[in-house]
This record gives structure tokens, C-alpha cells and sequence, in this order.
């Protein structure tokens, strides 16, 4: 990882739920960076940890059942692990700030979408109501919303829309960094085209660094400097976008790719992984994706395999597939 | 939700359900009593030291003594084989009342869920009508028609709380009936006999667990009421709430003749309601889900 | 290749809702035909009409109007009785697998559901058998016989609908965004086993799916919906290659491409989906369109085809001009 003045350094971070059945590790030894104005896309299936790593940026692992093992979360050089809550509560939306999957239930249905704006304005600045609901207004304007429609209540606007409005909230205190956890994932394929659309021209105006949440590799290959593929807790390729998609490293990133149907080419059957992701209360020795893997070794059972860098910034946690140089073969 | 070839992470089912009602410690102890209770009613013959019926008039009013534990009553009867043989009686009257109610409101319920339109109308408004007198006045009405006994008995009061399952299973079905199993189910060619009975009513189960507990506890009480000024249970049948009213005339001279069936109706009550309690809190997350 | 007769021919198929607001044109006179054996993709956006097309066709719901003829016969006409024969040749995977099971019933129960109610297997031990062969099929280990929903994950949910769904034999299936619900890895699994179905039994499918990218890999041709119309039919392939309906254009455009590098002109359309209640004259998409004209507010497009196999729904197909004064200005 670089050595540059990092806004955002996860370090060996581990997060369990303790339930009845066991105990699930969520995320383990997660160990991750942003550069200020970089966007970053967190790729994996449901379950693979990725919103339980941002809940921990955020300080919002519910607790119980979840727990913090260990680790450090260091934004702009201090650790949020260490903060109380008070402290966190100043940083959420102030400086961090995140949008969630569902606009439906995001929003307040009683209250109008200026005022949930303003509400969020009001909490992080010293102003007079008057002036936060013309802040409010500015967001609007901002997220493509006309003016005139600051009055209304969420049910009057469509899903796109309602997210634009989710977009405003979290942007209102211009947060160094936005975390956002599966945002279009609801949305109608034209309708996410609009609120992409606007998402990248609010990157060219608003310099905040984006934590892009998704299942979905086309967005990341649109809106992302860097990836971070999860499996299973754990991180097991990250790369800047382009590697990634040239030349992907891991195995199971490999297989993503595989089981994605190409819009270009023709192929009858997709190469698709055997079996399912693990138990999470009953991860497999060494290698978590090994038992499915189709170039898994007798070593990959034994132990854990670290992050290795493959090439600069490139890292791939796979000591078979994963080697320094690889792609110059292809 | 984690996608896992095991078993999910928490518990579903009925072991879920027995796993969180575990941890409720008040149902645990209603589950208990519920237990010792049954238990005497089924072995009243061998636990009750004396008969309930028999007179000895020898012994009138008698207080607590080692002779007889819980004392005697106006005729010299032992009020502890009174009591035990009661528990028989008292519960049976709360199942089978509460069974009448549940098959004939639960049956109502459900066919106004599921068709809707007039059928539902009809059958609904019928079951507002019924719900607007107060249950017991309900219950009394039919007593008084029906005349007394112990089958009188079970019937009136199952009767009069029938609106209350017919609205509980009605809601159930209405939301159950726009789920994708059912359409499932109609595009094999189930017929709606088939779904009702097969699909929907199983789905039901956690509120009818819920109501039906509950409803034994208020079966038991409006039986006691009815038992209190003459309807139903005739003497010399030893129905706790007509033990009350029994002693009702000598509650200042000997309180106990009505201490200990009041006790033993609010033991029994209180147990089944941290018993329906705790089902509802149990069955809940599964509902959730 | 042309057979005499195509197994479905569907005409001007109408849903209509009552609502509160006024008529809901869920699906608004909708014509189109399958062959025996073919997958017919129907795609489109919520609102579009598709899931309650798949319904309506194999009368899930009761259809407003139209004829649905399957050999020859407009199954709309049937008697409840009759219909329950058609029932086994006519068959529906549903989209959620989590809603679409009955979450009291075991696994061998949810397959074991058509059989009885048809009365196919009457012997238990025939049943039985024809269950484990089913599960077999779709690849479901058959100790999971007396598992129940809830243990299970989702893709092992969708075989449970897909086993059920082949239980009476059938010859049609209408797949309702079978894979939309599950994880990517799961879904080219079950994306595998739904093709290699179809090559071993030969099923006909409709596979109705807002995902374009997975449409394409599963049919031969493909319809685009629009507010209860079908804007655009044609083989899979040129479809993609050459989309002639603005909308079709426009989703194509809208769909973010897993390949760096390959950054797309994004036809970004303005506004929301309008509503499928008590719809203007002309056509559906003329308010959202880039290319509208006046004749277009007025004139609903028909359904023509432009050349053999390609149907458009749009007065100005291959001849599409920007309309005067459209910016990217959003509301």
C-alpha cells in the first residue's frame, strides 16, 4: 500500500457476530486503503462482508450480536475503533457519510425532502433553520431536483428520484468520504443509468471519495479507480480497475467474471463455480474459497494465503494463480 | 441474507421456536404449572384424598387442618379433592370451548379471507354484530338458551369469543393469500379447497398458537363467571368459579372456601398467559422473517 | 426451419386492473407467436407489463381481452375443467424463492404437490421414485428429500420451483425472472441447468427478465416491453447489434458494460416511467423519447415488421431524427 497521506487505512480489521448457532466471522483481517478523491469498489456476493465492513467505518456493527475483534480504522490518521460515540456521531455524515440500498426506506415519509436535508445540515452546522433549508434547496438543485419540489414528501417522487434525494442528504455536509452500499441495486436499468449518470458529475464538482458497494462489475468498471474483491470476510484481490479487468489474479475473480453472460460474445454455457459460499460459522481451513477452486493444491487447505503484490498495487491473496508477472504471459 | 449449503445461521422452525421460548423464564414456569395442572386433572382419581361429592357433614366450614389440607365447605366436602377434580373440569372446558370457537370462527375466517368480496362482507359483518355484545353477555344468552350442564357450557362460551378467531385467522389469510406459494399452488391446479386447507391454514399457525392460548385463559374465566351465578356446571360438580360463588355467602367467616379456587384460577390463568406470551415473542422472529 | 404451425400464438392480449385512479393497462394488446422448442426473452422495466403477460397466458390471471391459442386452441375459451388438463402442459417458475415455496412442506412435499393434485403418480412408491428422478434432473441431492425451505439457500430454493415445474411434463414453461433473485455465481449455474433442460426435453420458455445481458444468453428472440406493449421483437442477435426502437436503444445504452475501458455514448432518458394507469393516445414512449414528433403524440405506433422477423412499434424506425430542443436537462 502506498505511502501517500491516506484518508481512509483498514488495518487487520476482524468483525464476528456471535448467534446461537455459532459464531459468524464477517469480516476477517481485512486490511484495506483509499487515497483522498479515489473511488473504490467493494465487490462480492451476499454475505462476503461488504456491508459489515462499511457498518464498522460507520461505528454501526450492532452490538449485540456483533463485535469488534480487532483491528484499526484509521480515517484522516486517527482510529475510529477508538472514538467514543459522541465522536462518531459528528463524524457520520459530517465527514463520513452513506447511502443504502433501499430509497423506499430510507427517507422519512412524513416529513418533506428539504427538511430531511436540512435536518442533516442542521446536525453538523452552527445555522438558523432559514439558512439550512435553502442549503437543502442548493442539494436539490444539485442531485437535478427542481427547487420547486423541496415541499413534497417522499411518497410524490419515483424510486430514481427518492434517491437523488438519499444522494443530497448524505452529500449536505460535503463529507470527505461517501460510502455507498449497493445504491442502484433497486433501481430500473435506466433509472440507475440517470442516478450513475449523476454520480459521475458530482465527482467532477464535489471532491469526495466514493466507497461503491456492488455486486455489479459493469458499475465498478465505470465508476471506480480501484476494486477490492471480498470472499468470505476476507479481501482476495485488490487492484486498480484496469488490472482487474485485463488480468484479474484471484481464482474466484476469475469466476465472477465467468459467470457474468457476455452481452458481446455467444457462448452457450457459462463456466460457472461449483457449489456455494461457505458457512460462515464454519469457514474451511486455509484457503476459505479452496474447496471450490478449481486450481486449489493440497497447501491451500493449510494455511491462510497472504496478500501478495503482483504487480505495483495490484495484490492477489492466492500463492497458485497469483504470481508476480503473470500477466505477461497472456 | 447469507446463501449457505448448512443450515442458516439462526434457528428456524420449531426447534427455533422451543430454543427462544426457553429463554423467556416466565413462560418456562407457565409451561410447568400447565404441566402439574394437566397432570392432576389426569390423575385427579388417585391424587384427590377424598371424593368431591361426598357430604360429611360432620365437619362443616372447617379450616385448614391435617384432615383436610385445604379445609371444608358448607357441606363438609374436601375443598383440595374438589379443587383437583375441578382442574379436570376447568380444563377441559378451556380446549374444548376454545376448539369449538377455533373450528367454527377459524373455518368463517378463512373463507372470508380467502374469497373476499360479498362473501367476505357477509360473513364479517355478521362477526361485528356478534362483537358488539360483550362476550360474556354473549356467553350467558347462550347458556341461559341452551340451559345447563357441562356441554352447555363448553358451547357457550365457545361461541361467544368465535369472532375473535374469525378476525384473527381472517388477517392471516388475507395476507398470506397474496403469496407466490399460493399462485404456485393454483398454476399445478391445486383447487381452493386444497390451498385453504394445505397451504394457508399451516402458515397460520403462530397466531392461532397465540390466540388460542390466551383463549383458554379467558375460556376458563367466563366459564368460572358463568359457573358463578348458576349457568352451566350444575352442583354437585366441582367447577372453580362455582366454588367461588359457593363460598361467596361466607366470606367473612371463612374466607378460605373462596381464597383457594380464586388461587387456583388465577394460578392457572397466570400461567397460560406467560405461556401465550412468550409463544407470541417466540413465534415472532420466525414471523419476520 | 418454418413449421406449420407455431405452438403459441398469442393476439392482442389485454390485462386490465380497476384501481382507484382509473384503468390500469397492465398489458395493452399484445400479439406475438412462439415456435415449439424456441425461448421467447421478454424484457423490459418495472411497470412494463412482462410478469403479468407470463401470468395472464397461461391464465394465472384472467385476461381482459384477446385470445391465447396454444396448438391451434385459444385456452382462454377453456372450461375450469379442461384448463386444469392444460395445467400439465403449461408450467410457471416463479422469481422468488423465498415466497414461491411453501415454507410448511418439505422439499419431496413441494414436488410431490403437482403430482397429487393431478392425481399422476397414484402409488406412493411411483411418486417417490418420480421425485428423486426429478431431483436428479435438476440437480438436487436427494438426501435433501425431507429438508424444508429455510434450510436451504436460494439457488437450491429455484431447483426445488424448477423440479416442481417439470413434475407434470409439460411442454411450455414461463420462467418469471427465475435467476433475478440470486447471486451472480448461482445464477449461471441455474442459467446452465435451465439450457441443458431444454436441450434434453425440449421445452419451449418464455424468460421474462429486466436483465438484458441475461436475456440474451438464454433466447432465441426477444421482445422489449413498454408500458404494456411490446416496442420491439426480433432475434436475439440483431437486436443487439442493431436495436431499432429508441427504448431499446436507450436500455441497451443504459447497461453498464463489465469491460474497462469500453465507456459507452450513454442515451440517458428524462423522467421517470410514466404510470400504466388510464394512458394518452399516441405513443407510450413519446415522452421520454429523443426523437419524438408531433405524429407521434397523436398516432400510437403499431407493431409492424420492418423486415423478416424484426417488428418495431415506431413511426420513425431506421429513420430516427432528434427531436428539436431535447437537452440532457432533467427535472
Amino acid at each position: 500500500m502506498e505511502d501517500k497521506k491516506l484518508l481512509l487505512d483498514i488495518q487487520d480489521l476482524s468483525i464476528h457476530y456471535v448467534v446461537e448457532s455459532g459464531t459468524v466471522h464477517a469480516v476477517e483481517n481485512l486490511n484495506l486503503s483509499l487515497a483522498p478523491g479515489e473511488n473504490l469498489g467493494f465487490v462480492g456476493e451476499t454475505g462476503a462482508g461488504k456491508t459489515t465492513t462499511a457498518l464498522g467505518i460507520m461505528g454501526l456493527v450492532p452490538n449485540p450480536p456483533g463485535k469488534i475483534i480487532s483491528g484499526k480504522i484509521l480515517f484522516e490518521g486517527e482510529d475510529l475503533l477508538e472514538k467514543t460515540e459522541e465522536q462518531m456521531r459528528s463524524i457520520r455524515g459530517g465527514k463520513i457519510a452513506m447511502i443504502f440500498q433501499d430509497p423506499m426506506t430510507s427517507l422519512n415519509p412524513v416529513m418533506t425532502v428539504d427538511k430531511q436535508i436540512a435536518e442533516m445540515v442542521l446536525l453538523h452546522n452552527k445555522l438558523t433553520e432559514q439558512q439550512a433549508l435553502e442549503r437543502a434547496e442548493e442539494m436539490l438543485e444539485l442531485v437535478g431536483i427542481k427547487r420547486e419540489r423541496a415541499k413534497d414528501y417522499p411518497h410524490q417522487f419515483s424510486g430514481g428520484m427518492k434517491q437523488r434525494v438519499v444522494i443530497a442528504i448524505a452529500l449536505a455536509c460535503n463529507p470527505t468520504l461517501l460510502i455507498a452500499d449497493e445504491p442502484t441495486t433497486a433501481l430500473d436499468v435506466t433509472i440507475q443509468a440517470q442516478v450513475l449518470e449523476l454520480m459521475h458529475e458530482l465527482r467532477r464538482k464535489i471532491n469526495t471519495s466514493l466507497i461503491m458497494i456492488t455486486h455489479d462489475l459493469g458499475i465498478v468498471a465505470e465508476m471506480c479507480d480501484k476494486v477490492a474483491i471480498m470472499y468470505a470476510g476476507k479481501v482476495v484481490e485488490y487492484a486498480p480497475t484496469e488490472a482487474l479487468f485485463t488480468h484479474p489474479g484471484h481464482p474466484y475473480t476469475e469466476g465472477l467474471f465467468n459467470s457474468i453472460p457476455d452481452l458481446d460474445s455467444d457462448e452457450e454455457e457459462l463456466k460457472v463455480i461449483q457449489g456455494l459460499m461457505p458457512d460462515p460459522t464454519d469457514l474451511p481451513s486455509g484457503c476459505a474459497f479452496h474447496p471450490r477452486c478449481p486450481y486449489a493444491v493440497e497447501a491451500c487447505s493449510k494455511g491462510v494465503p497472504p496478500m501478495v503484490e503482483i504487480e505495483p498495487g495490484h495484490f492477489v491473496a492466492c500463492p497458485v494463480r497469483g504470481k508476480p508477472y503473470l500477466h505477461l504471459g497472456k | 441474507m447469507a446463501q449457505t449449503g448448512k443450515a442458516s445461521v439462526e434457528f428456524t422452525g420449531f426447534a427455533g421456536v422451543f430454543h427462544r421460548l426457553k429463554k423467556n423464564k416466565m413462560s418456562i414456569v407457565g409451561i410447568i404449572v400447565l404441566i402439574i395442572l394437566a397432570l392432576i386433572a389426569i390423575f385427579a382419581n388417585f391424587l384427590a384424598p377424598y371424593s368431591y361429592s361426598k357430604q360429611n357433614l360432620a365437619h362443616q366450614f372447617e379450616p385448614p387442618s391435617k384432615q383436610f389440607l385445604l379445609g371444608t365447605d358448607e357441606y363438609g366436602r374436601d375443598i383440595l379433592s374438589r379443587l383437583i377434580f375441578g382442574a379436570r373440569i376447568s380444563l377441559l372446558i378451556g380446549f374444548i370451548a376454545v376448539g369449538i370457537a377455533l373450528v367454527s370462527g377459524g373455518t368463517l375466517g378463512a373463507i372470508a379471507g380467502y374469497y373476499g368480496g360479498i362473501v367476505d362482507e357477509v360473513i364479517m359483518r355478521i362477526m361485528d354484530i356478534l362483537l358488539s355484545i360483550p362476550s360474556t353477555l354473549l356467553a350467558i344468552s347462550i347458556a341461559a338458551t341452551l340451559g345447563p350442564g357441562l356441554f352447555n357450557l363448553m358451547i357457550a362460551v365457545g361461541l361467544s369469543s368465535l369472532p375473535q378467531y374469525a378476525r384473527v385467522i381472517r388477517g392471516s389469510v388475507l395476507s398470506l393469500r397474496e403469496q407466490e406459494f399460493v399462485e404456485a399452488a393454483k398454476a399445478v391446479g391445486s383447487s381452493n379447497f386444497r390451498i385453504i386447507l394445505k397451504h394457508i391454514i399451516p402458515n397460520c399457525m403462530a397466531p392461532i398458537i397465540v390466540q388460542s392460548t390466551l383463549g383458554v385463559a379467558m375460556a376458563i374465566l367466563t366459564a368460572s363467571g358463568l359457573s358463578f351465578i348458576g349457568l352451566g356446571i350444575q352442583p354437585p360438580y366441582p367447577e372453580w368459579g362455582a366454588m367461588l360463588s359457593g363460598g361467596r355467602g361466607y366470606i367473612r367467616d371463612f374466607p378460605h372456601m373462596t381464597a383457594f379456587p380464586g388461587l387456583a384460577i388465577m394460578i392457572t390463568i397466570l400461567a397460560l398467559n406467560y405461556l401465550g406470551d412468550g409463544l407470541r415473542d417466540a413465534l415472532d422472529p420466525k414471523l419476520k422473517r | 426451419m418454418e413449421q406449420t404451425h407455431p405452438m403459441v400464438e398469442v393476439t392482442n392480449l389485454k390485462k386490465y386492473f380497476k384501481t382507484k385512479r382509473g384503468m390500469l393497462h397492465a398489458v395493452d394488446g399484445v400479439s406475438f407467436s412462439i415456435r415449439k422448442g424456441e425461448t421467447l426473452g421478454l424484457v423490459g422495466e418495472s411497470g412494463c407489463g412482462k410478469s403479468t403477460l407470463g401470468r395472464v397466458m397461461i391464465r394465472l390471471l384472467d385476461a381482459t381481452g384477446g385470445e391465447v391459442k396454444f396448438w391451434g386452441e385459444d385456452i382462454l375459451t377453456y372450461s375450469a375443467r379442461k384448463m386444469k388438463g392444460m395445467r400439465k402442459k403449461v408450467q410457471i417458475v416463479f422469481q422468488d424463492p423465498y415466497s414461491s415455496l411453501n415454507p410448511r412442506l418439505s422439499v419431496s412435499e413441494l414436488i410431490a404437490e403437482p403430482l397429487l393434485v393431478n392425481s399422476v403418480y397414484p402409488s406412493a412408491t411411483d411418486r417417490n421414485r418420480k421425485i428423486g428422478e426429478l431431483m436428479d434432473t435438476v440437480g438436487l441431492a436427494r438426501r435433501l428429500m425431507n429438508a424444508y425451505p429455510h434450510e436451504l439457500d436460494g439457488g437450491r430454493r429455484q431447483r426445488i420451483g424448477i423440479a416442481r415445474s417439470l413434475a407434470l411434463s409439460p411442454e411450455f414453461i414461463v420462467l418469471d425472472e427465475p435467476v433475478s433473485a440470486l447471486d451472480v455465481c448461482i445464477q449461471a449455474q441455474i442459467l446452465n441447468l435451465l439450457n441443458s433442460l431444454q436441450k434434453q426435453f425440449g421445452y419451449t420458455y418464455v424468460f421474462i427478465s429486466h436483465n438484458l445481458s441475461v436475456v440474451k444468453h438464454v433466447s432465441d428472440r426477444i421482445a422489449v416491453m413498454y408500458l404494456g406493449k411490446i416496442v420491439e421483437l426480433s432475434d436475439y442477435k440483431s437486436l443487439f447489434v442493431e436495436p431499432l426502437h429508441p427504448y431499446t436503444q436507450a436500455l441497451l445504452s443504459a447497461i453498464p458494460l463489465p469491460k474497462f475501458g469500453k465507456k459507452r455514448d450513454r442515451i440517458i432518458l428524462e423522467g421517470d416511467v410514466p404510470s400504466p394507469i388510464e394512458p394518452p393516445e399516441g405513443c407510450r414512449f413519446q415522452v421520454r423519447c429523443p426523437y419524438s414528433q408531433d405524429v407521434c403524440r397523436e398516432k400510437t405506433p403499431e407493431l409492424r415488421e420492418l423486415e423478416p422477423g424484426r417488428f418495431v412499434a415506431c413511426h420513425f424506425a431506421r429513420s430516427l431524427v432528434p427531436a428539436a430542443g431535447k437537452s440532457g436537462q432533467q427535472n
